[in-house]
């Protein structure tokens, strides 16, 4: 009883101190300095219409690379956890036998319209991720929405075709190809233009065409693949993990 | 008709109750998905606030075209820092949120329970 009280009176608190902000509140009525500067040296500096991809990607891409690597770290820490620990023989066999498993009516199949619409729909969602994410520089989206709409595709499949495999091997490889890339174009950006993760190493192009901006839609690629398999393994891995023994 | 509200304002007011209830349902909850979901409340209203704070009086989004010239755009668009600050704080959110659930998930293999009050050990 006290508990809830304190938490009462907490959360009251809370909400007065929310109040008073609220009620203080004034609406900008321009951008601040940062802001303003982002407005007006960016289109001509970095070539790239989108402004928060510029922000994202080259003004604060150091941070962009550190956001990526909590991604990859809490990918690994969820893979580490849900990882199966009666894994001691033989894998393949095992592998084999949890397959098997599945097939006996572990996994309930998805309906036939659920499948049907899987099939039709996984290639467009796919290709639409892609697309996201090679626009990032002139629309809105890029790397980490199109990496979204890519594992939303997955977690479509996992959906619908519950016993379809995903290649761990090819999802590893591709996701430290493209972080490796990622990095190496950073680098390559100290050594041929401003700084690292500068976007200026390739030309700028004509400005508002799709390969402009520099570096920038190739990073957003790089980031994009990272981030679309890097979420397919999160989600497969809590798929894999529930031929465990909660199912009684 | 309707009273004239700045728009952000109500954003802000959204995000802020957000995260009140998301903080009650941490505070509350025994149940450890439940706490997880508050804290994807909290998470979310924040976003909700870091974005109405950047919002600037009848601005459009940071993307600079043929609809917004370079020349006007200092007048025309929103802040786009708090944007991409969103944007890291999104995907840093998922992640946490994917960590917690495993934990969630590993806590209910070993103890079959995800009620907090049965999990005496961690108690002082």
């Amino acid at each position: 009883m006290i508990k809830r009280i304190i938490i009462f009176i907490m959360l009251g608190l809370m909400a007065m101190i929310f109040f008073n902000l609220a009620s203080n509140y004034v609406e900008n009525e321009s951008l601040l300095k940062l802001g303003r500067y982002y407005a007006e040296k960016g289109p001509q500096e970095l070539g790239a219409p989108n402004l928060v991809t510029a922000v994202v990607v080259t003004y604060r891409g150091l941070d962009t690379l550190g956001e990526v690597t909590v991604l990859f770290i809490s990918a690994a820490g969820v893979g580490l956890l849900l990882r199966r620990t009666r894994r001691k023989q033989n894998d393949e066999d095992l592998e084999k036998a949890d397959r098997r498993e599945e097939r006996a009516g572990v996994h309930k199949p998805a309906s036939e319209i659920v499948e049907t619409a899987t099939q039709l729909l996984l290639p467009m969602v796919i290709l639409f991720g892609i697309y996201v994410f090679i626009n990032g520089h002139l629309s809105p989206g890029g790397g980490f929405q199109g990496g979204a709409i890519i594992a939303s595709g997955t977690m479509f499949l996992l959906l619908a075709l519950p016993e379809s495999h995903i290649s761990r091997i090819l999802i590893a490889v591709t996701e430290s190809l493209s972080g490796f890339s990622y990095v190496v174009i950073g680098v390559l950006g100290v050594i041929l233009a401003g700084g690292f993760l500068d976007n200026r190493i390739l030309g700028l192009g004509e400005y508002g065409d799709l390969f402009s901006a520099g570096a920038i839609p190739l990073i957003y690629c790089f980031i994009g693949l990272k981030v679309g398999f890097e979420l397919s393994a999160v989600l497969d891995r809590f798929r894999k993990d529930d031929t465990g023994p909660e199912k009684t | 008709m309707i009273p004239d509200i700045p728009i952000s304002l109500i954003a802000l007011c959204c995000g802020l109750a957000l995260i009140l209830i998301g903080l009650w349902g941490m505070l509350t909850q025994r149940n450890m998905i439940r706490i997880i979901i508050g804290f994807s409340l909290i998470d979310t209203g924040i976003h909700m606030v870091m974005v109405s704070i950047g919002y600037v009086t009848g601005g459009t989004a940071p993307i600079i075209n043929d609809s917004v010239p370079l020349a006007e755009a200092v007048k025309r668009i929103v802040d786009p820092v708090p944007s991409a600050l969103v944007l890291t704080a999104i995907v840093i959110g998922l992640g946490v949120t994917s960590v917690m659930l495993s934990f969630a998930v590993r806590i209910y293999k070993a103890r079959k329970t995800l009620m907090i009050d049965e999990l005496t050990e961690s108690k002082l």
